[in-house]
């Protein structure tokens, strides 16, 4: 039934659409962020048709440099802290019945899916000083007095993992959910308790996937935009909203080009580490 | 060894409350009587929702949000039917080409996508115009139904395509006949993930029409910046309700632990 390929060249036509589609919508935009990244900026939104480093000349600026070190520190510890909760709460789920494990998947992916703007606003209410653990807090005598606790670099961090563990569970749901019961059964059998399983048979079993997930939530984290602007302070910010600073607000096109291009670069070796450590893992 | 089985149930549970709380504090500050964000609400008022359908303010984004959702989830299964389709039927270098392609926009943070499109039209002059943004969604999202209807292909049964193709079905019939009622679950749940991070998504919005057009997040976001009001907590409550719903719609008419991964049983 399955033909190497269509009879007549007519046979290409289905899927000649959508792959002009692709093309004129996501290659060539690509590549005019590309050229745009090469302009000279003339201010105001404006710019000049001429070829320039001066763009990429700027990120080596410690201004940027430090952009980049908060962008780093932020993806890092959000990609721990995501795999420190999401690999054990993956683990129990993909334990559980199938009616628990398909309402926490259908919670995950609502939580991925809804709009930062939510998100953020969940938290910051969560974090403030009359709706939330402030006066949970107070009410507990913990605190005299509520108090709030946003903006800070701490509720930056406690947003952003909270999109990025839903993230980390469907990363980590399909693996897991193929660990043959028998594994747990024989270390049981050898006198081991679950959690000394867990910790000494599946969590080393488990390294390569649990490397490739932690690259791909620090990939995911470095696109978090209005979080670190909801809940941070302005040196809180990563470099996702620099970029759409430069471009919207500063109308410096040629720069935010550039930033992407960079941040595209960085993502793609992370992408390519990924699936070396994966090749590298299948083989041993 | 009891320790262990206590120890991991309440960690499952800490977990799990601490990812709903953040949307039961949202709901209880929408019922506010006053304009005030307290959380135990004080007393109880359902009018901010009212509000939210009635007051142009944020009707109109709303309406804004949801016709960009529906052209761009109709538009990014148009675009991937075909692709998964053709590389169900055929074996071919270029289709796994193609396909790679539409894979490549998800994989990169959405600001890098948001700014190819912003440079890409403001050079072509149709920066603002309203189609820009469901083009934009379509293509970005466009990975989505292509992974959920490359699984509905792989799942058909192939005797029953031979069986109609060995009785004299030609390829539109077999397509529409055979093919099409068992894909359709999967053209579906493909359209629901579009139009759920559709209805979400800012960036990319803010990007090609945010200096023309206003999107619910956009609103929400704005109103966060220069002053609060219980209708954001309303919308947002809307909001979660709605995208709850559509993936509860999904698990309930496919395998939800199957088209996310999870080894079948």
């Amino acid at each position: 039934m399955i033909q190497s390929r269509p009879r007549t060249p007519l046979g290409y036509l289905p899927i000649l659409l959508p792959a002009f589609a692709l093309i004129a919508f996501y290659i060539v935009p690509f590549g005019s962020m590309v050229g745009m990244s090469f302009f000279h900026n003339l201010g105001g939104g404006a710019y000049e048709q001429v070829f320039t480093l001066e763009n990429y000349a700027r990120l080596v600026s410690p201004f940027f440099l430090s952009v980049l070190g908060t962008s780093f520190e932020v993806a890092f510890l959000v990609a721990l802290f995501a795999i420190v909760i999401g690999f054990p709460f993956t683990y129990l789920l993909v334990n559980a019945r199938r009616g628990t494990q398909v309402f926490w998947l259908i919670v995950m992916l609502s939580v991925l899916s809804l709009s930062e703007a939510i998100i953020g606003f969940a938290w910051s209410t969560l974090l403030s000083r009359t709706a939330g653990i402030g006066v949970l807090f107070e009410a507990l005598g913990l605190t005299e007095k509520a108090q709030s606790y946003a903006p800070s670099l701490g509720a930056v961090l406690a947003g952003v993992t909270y999109i990025a563990m839903p993230y980390a569970v469907l990363l980590l749901y399909p693996i897991l959910s193929r660990i043959e019961p028998d594994i747990e059964q024989a270390s049981r059998t050898l006198g081991a308790s679950p959690l000394r399983a867990f910790f000494n048979v599946i969590v080393p079993m488990h390294r390569t996937p649990i490397v490739v997930s932690f690259v791909m939530i620090f990939v995911f984290t470095l696109g978090s935009y209005l979080l670190p602007q909801i809940l941070g302070r302005p040196t809180n910010w990563t470099l996702s909203v620099v970029i759409s600073d430069q471009a919207l607000l500063q109308s410096n096109m040629p720069f935010a080009a550039a930033l992407s291009i960079f941040l595209m670069t960085v993502t793609i070796l992370l992408v390519l580490l990924v699936t070396l450590i994966n090749r590298k893992g299948a083989k041993a | 060894m009891k320790l262990g089985k206590i120890l991991s149930t309440l960690f499952f549970w800490i977990v799990g409350i601490v990812t709903i709380a953040p949307f039961v504090v949202i709901a209880g500050v929408s019922v506010n009587e006053r304009k005030s964000l307290t959380f135990p609400p004080e007393g109880f008022n359902l009018g901010w929702y009212g509000d939210l359908f009635l007051d142009p303010e944020w009707r109109e984004p709303l309406l804004t949000s949801l016709t960009i959702a529906i052209c761009a989830s109709l538009l990014a299964v148009l675009i991937a039917f075909p692709v998964a389709w053709f590389n169900w039927r055929y074996r071919t270098g270029f289709g796994k080409l193609v396909a790679g392609l539409g894979a490549m926009p998800f994989l990169l943070p959405p600001v890098i996508t948001a700014m190819g499109f912003l440079t890409f039209f403001i050079i072509l002059g149709y920066y603002g115009e309203f189609w820009t943004v469901v083009v934009a969604h379509a293509i970005f999202l466009v990975t989505l139904p292509l992974v959920s209807l490359s699984l509905g292909f792989e799942d058909i049964d192939t005797s029953l395509v031979e069986a109609s193709r060995s009785m004299g079905a030609s390829e539109a019939t077999v397509l529409r006949t055979v093919v099409m009622p068992m894909i359709r679950p999967y053209v579906i749940s493909g359209f629901c993930f579009v139009f759920v991070i559709s209805l979400n998504e800012y960036i990319i919005a803010v990007m090609t029409v945010g200096a023309v057009f206003e999107t619910l997040p956009m609103k929400i976001f704005n109103a966060l910046r220069y002053g609060y009001t219980p209708v954001m907590a309303a919308a947002s409550v809307v909001f979660v309700a709605s995208t709850v719903l559509i993936f509860s719609l999904v698990a309930a008419f496919s395998d939800l632990p199957k088209l996310l991964g999870a080894r079948s049983k």
